[in-house]
């Protein structure tokens, strides 16, 4: 097996656009453990941690252009303000030591349905930017994730960055896991309010073949909302809506029965996470949220 | 040498020692293990080895109809590929009963069960090399079900059929009635050691045609006899010295690679290393009997045992391994730490194709202490008492009857350790005040702010045998050497009991430093070149082990007394040693030990027993079967979020009746630990099978606690010494893992009123979908 360890993206796409079959590798914390239990045998590892620009993140128009290889830790640490959302979902990936090295173009790249930031990226419109010798383009995370742990790029291309609004108004996630720290999730939700669209991002994760939006459940919530004027003089959500929307959102998944979970449980479970984060999001737009503290495992 | 007046009394030199018995030393190796520079067996190197791998059965059951090693021996770097047939012993091994083959001929029973080895150049060279082996395998039904086995229902596995053994138990009245009866069906997962460091180890061909074999293991006397017969070797031609051991909780006890890397060494006259990776090691160990348990317990109106009936099935899997041992003490332990004057107990061990069981922390134990203080929470409720009301009311008390006849002849004081539980402060519910969201059930993932959260309490207490028992001949080989080294009096200890992790070796030093006053000892590598020490289970390494290295440290202090009386013309009578110094009961300090000793060299080695037991009367279940019995009691505060079905140990605090705290530290360290353990079997741990395949073999899924999930505990120890036992101490290691399970399953009761009648709990047994 090769090792290639490109220092600049270009050479890196020039690889990729050569020798197709090579796997990316970044922090190295899906790839190396499906190596060790001899899931797969690349003929290369494309080393992506020498090239700097992909560790960088910045203001990209109205945007914020997070680069690929942007470890978790520092989506906490340095973007935790402006993208509530994403940091909530990277706080309850792994450990101390998986968050320094894992990334948000990791989780990608490796599109498992129950990857951590998809419901996130769902939720709050993400665009994928995606390059290969041939140019970059970008991709709505909508239409990134095509089936269990396959995505839209094609062979020759790699992940850039994420492109995310910076959040103008509360965002939440919430993931179930059978050990309170360290775990996979059994299921996850996502809920992103955008009050300048009049309507609310939501999205569901690992609870079916892929990441994906609980399109009913936004529709009805944004009906619910602009009926009642509720964006412009926000009052408190009837606990009827909330547990609509969490039935819709329940509906929107498709889960199956494994080790982790029944398929009953997680469609169960996700009707609470959706009514409970919307409730914990429009709380914080009404004012009248309550301070958490928010800390990783 | 002239006698002098005492320099100090000799009360001030008795603590001279730093670091005896009753203080907590830091570990000899604990330095390194903190820097991450301890050497584990997976660290094993030897300049031109070679790797050896195994390959396994996909199935849990099939028949074997050819193998073809052609293709894997022409891939280039492979030194061997072996079968059965390379096998030059006996191709049968196992603890009690050998019914195991080092590699399968003809059928494999379980799904893992090593069909053939290779012997390559790097592990990956092994690796497409087993993938060139043709197996042609003719697959069949398992047999899962473990109630069928043990009724003679099903394809027999083995050619006595599937009943490993039946232990029948008949104590008091068996036709007694009562008028309160509380019956239960209990099920346990099966439920994994999840040791950290992988069996792994290097066999080392030697010149004279025997093998030199560095293992992490629970047992090295036991693996030698095994590996020898497998090899078809005298004894003294395989050398056995443990490695670096990352825990064991059982799962050592029984051979995994010790075999198969001898068996390539021999063959290729190289040595060879082996080294499982976490998938592997799933399924290169046993695990905890899974269980299913029926019991009827009888009262009177006030919550008094009249009798307690039950019937426990373990599950052994594809080969005996302990279940024998494991069904006795299931059986024998079967009502639990209470004065029950009728029982009638039958406890079955079977095999079956799903993955071989037998030692883990507990031993059985664990299994029916679930199942009868779930009982007892019911029993109750149904006189209407508090649950630890109940558990006192029927509390055993030394002078105690065990089922079996046995009378508890030390401390039993499981009403004290309930009432000590109980009266601990409660935590304070916060439902207001913002808390961090990692102190909630679901925890870091940020599942509930406060919603659906209900608290729950739990009491459970449990008795565990400590020692082998049945009439085992159970002993420990110590051999203790002092001289002066460098002009400083040192101490070597030497047995061939395996530390694994549990902190033998400071408890050798702390015994040797009390017994003759010296500071500086020196533990030897364990090895089979002195005589057995015995299992590193049934919490008994510190009673069996110490009790030899005390012994052996009283012969030398006589050795050193002759020699004092002849080089400096004393009575040998009346002397003790303190702090390096020779005393004497009537002129004090007599003489430096360095001095004394001068060139010589004492050397003594002495194999310890403790007091014999009896077999059970097989019809009757009746005799003196165990040596000391030990207990604990956990009081559990939990947190549900009774919606999503997560749950937050919020408290586990425990009591326990240690007998003597040697190393104070390290008894605290065994009831975090024990207790971290049986919160695992509560809430997440449990290999789950279907169709005799583990569906999870990995620590992704095979879920342990993190710091988020267990607690900080408070933790009382009683110091009742058992007068039969060395310094009076009680094993420390398994009481606590039995009564953490039930009591945080009774808690989880209390907040959700559901019946949760298996182990682990899962959360959709909470929400019910």
């Amino acid at each position: 097996m090769d090792f290639l360890i490109p220092s600049t993206f270009a050479e890196a796409l020039a690889i990729k656009a050569e020798r197709p079959e090579v796997v990316p590798i970044a922090g190295g914390t899906d790839v190396m453990v499906e190596l060790n239990f001899d899931h797969r045998r690349p003929t290369a590892l494309l080393d992506l941690t020498r090239i700097a620009e992909l560790t960088e993140w910045a203001p990209s128009e109205n945007l914020l252009r997070v680069g690929a290889g942007v470890p978790y830790v520092r989506i906490i640490d340095e973007l935790g303000d402006r993208l509530p959302g994403l940091a909530m979902a990277s706080r309850t990936v792994g450990s101390p030591q998986i968050r320094n090295r894992g990334t948000v173009g990791g989780n990608l790249g490796a599109a498992s349905p129950a990857g951590d930031t998809h419901p996130v990226l769902l939720a709050c419109d993400a665009q994928v930017e995606v390059a290969s010798v041939r140019g970059t383009r970008m991709i709505p995370a909508a239409e990134f994730y095509l089936g269990v742990k396959r995505n839209a790029l094609e062979p020759d291309e790699l992940i850039a960055a994420v492109h995310l609004a910076p959040a103008a108004a509360p965002q939440q996630f919430s993931k179930v896991g059978t050990r309170n720290a360290m775990v996979i999730a059994v299921c996850s939700f996502a809920v992103a309010l955008h009050p300048e669209q009049g309507r609310v991002g939501a999205a569901v994760g690992s609870a079916a073949p892929t990441p994906r939006r609980a399109l009913a459940a936004e529709e009805f919530l944004a009906g619910e909302l602009s009926d009642a004027g509720l964006w412009e003089s926000p009052k408190p959500l009837l606990d009827s809506v909330r547990r609509r929307f969490g039935e819709l959102a329940a509906e929107a998944a498709s889960p199956i029965d494994d080790v982790r979970g029944t398929a009953a449980y997680r469609r169960h479970a996700l009707a609470v996470l959706a009514r409970r984060t919307l409730g914990w999001a429009w709380q914080d737009y009404c004012g009248t949220g309550e301070t958490r503290s928010q800390s990783c495992a | 040498m002239s006698k002098s007046a005492p320099v100090r009394t000799p009360t001030d030199l008795t603590s001279s020692v730093a670091g005896g018995i009753g203080a907590s030393p830091q570990r000899p190796d604990g330095n390194l293990k903190v820097r991450g520079e301890f050497a584990y067996a997976s660290d094993l190197w030897h300049e031109d080895m070679i790797w050896g791998a195994t390959l396994r059965s996909p199935h849990p059951y099939a028949r074997i109809r050819s193998i073809d090693i052609t293709e894997a021996l022409k891939v280039p770097g492979v030194y061997a590929v072996l079968t059965h047939s390379d096998v030059p012993g006996k191709n049968l091994y196992g603890l009690e009963h050998p019914d195991q083959p080092v590699l399968a001929v003809d059928v494999v029973r379980y799904q893992g069960e090593p069909v053939a080895l290779v012997g390559a150049d790097h592990p990956e060279t092994a690796r497409r090399a087993m993938e060139r082996i043709a197996v042609d395998y003719e697959v069949l039904e398992p047999v899962v079900d473990m109630e069928d086995a043990a009724h003679g229902r099903g394809t027999p596995l083995h050619p006595g059929g599937n009943l490993v053994r039946h232990v029948p138990i008949r104590h008091g009245d068996q036709q007694v009635t009562a008028e309160v009866v509380v019956t239960g069906e209990y099920e346990v997962g099966m439920q994994d050691q999840a040791f950290l460091g992988p069996e792994s180890g290097l066999a080392v061909p030697g010149e004279d045609g025997g093998i030199d074999l560095y293992v992490a293991t629970q047992w090295l006397h036991v693996d030698q006899k095994q590996v020898a017969q497998a090899l078809g070797l005298p004894l003294d031609k395989v050398r056995l010295t443990l490695s670096g051991v990352g825990g064991a909780f059982g799962g050592r006890e029984d051979l995994s690679m010790q075999v198969h890397a001898s068996l390539l060494a021999l063959h290729t006259g190289k040595p060879v290393k082996m080294v499982y990776n976490r998938l592997e090691s799933f399924y290169g160990h046993v695990h905890r009997h899974p269980a299913k348990l029926y019991y009827e317990h009888g009262a009177d109106r006030d919550g008094r045992l009249v009798y307690v009936k039950c019937r426990i099935y373990l599950d052994g899997g594809a080969y005996a391994s302990s279940t024998p041992a494991v069904v006795a003490n299931a059986a024998t332990l079967g009502v639990g730490p209470y004065d029950v004057p009728n029982a009638t107990v039958d406890c079955w061990g079977v095999y079956t194709n799903n993955p071989p069981c037998g030692a883990m922390r507990g031993f059985g134990a664990v299994q029916a202490g679930f199942a009868y203080e779930s009982q007892m929470d019911k029993l109750a409720a149904a006189v209407g008492l508090d649950p630890v009301e109940v558990r006192i009311r029927n509390a055993m008390h030394e002078g105690s009857l065990m089922p079996t006849g046995q009378v508890v002849d030390s401390a039993a004081p499981v009403a004290e350790l309930l009432r000590r539980v109980k009266d601990k402060p409660l935590p304070p519910v916060n439902r207001t005040e913002p808390v961090d969201i990692r102190e909630m059930p679901g925890g870091a993932s940020n599942t509930t702010h406060g919603e659906g959260v209900v608290r729950g309490i739990g009491y459970a207490v449990g008795i565990k045998n400590v020692c082998f028992s049945e009439g085992y001949d159970d002993f420990s080989t110590a051999r203790v050497r002092v001289q002066v080294i460098g002009g400083e009096l040192s101490a070597l200890a030497h047995t061939a009991a395996c530390e694994v992790g549990q902190g033998l070796v400071t408890i050798m030093q702390q015994i040797v430093r009390t017994e003759l006053g010296v500071e500086r000892v020196t533990i030897a590598p364990m090895d089979t070149t002195i005589g057995n020490g015995g299992s590193t289970s049934a919490s008994r390494q510190t009673y069996v082990t110490g009790g030899a290295v005390r012994s052996a440290c009283q012969t030398v202090r006589g050795r050193l007394f002759e020699l004092a009386a002849r080089k400096l013309g004393v009575d040998a009578v009346g002397l003790s040693l303190h702090g390096g110094k020779l005393v004497s009961d009537l002129h004090g300090v007599l003489a430096d030990l360095v001095d004394v000793l001068g060139d010589d060299v004492v050397d003594e080695t002495v194999e310890w027993r403790h007091r014999a037991t009896e077999s059970l009367d097989p019809v009757t279940g009746q005799g003196n079967a165990h040596v000391q019995y030990g207990f604990a009691a956990h009081r559990a505060v939990v947190d549900v979020d009774v919606e999503l079905g997560l749950v937050k140990v919020v408290e586990l605090d425990c009591a326990q009746d240690v007998g003597k705290a040697l190393n104070p530290e390290a008894v605290l360290g065994q009831i975090q630990g024990g207790s971290a353990q049986g919160l695992g079997l509560a809430v997440m741990e449990e290999i789950q099978t279907s169709g005799g395949k583990i569906r999870n073999p990995s620590f992704t899924d095979y879920l342990i606690p993190t710091v988020l999930d267990m607690p900080p505990m408070s933790i009382d120890v009683l110091e009742l010494a058992d007068p039969h036992a060395p310094y009076g101490i009680r094993g420390v290691g398994e009481p606590p893992t039995i009564s953490s399970t039930p009591a945080i399953v009774a808690a989880i009761r209390a907040a959700t009123g559901l019946a949760l009648t298996r182990a682990p709990v899962r959360p959709e047994h909470i929400t019910g979908t």
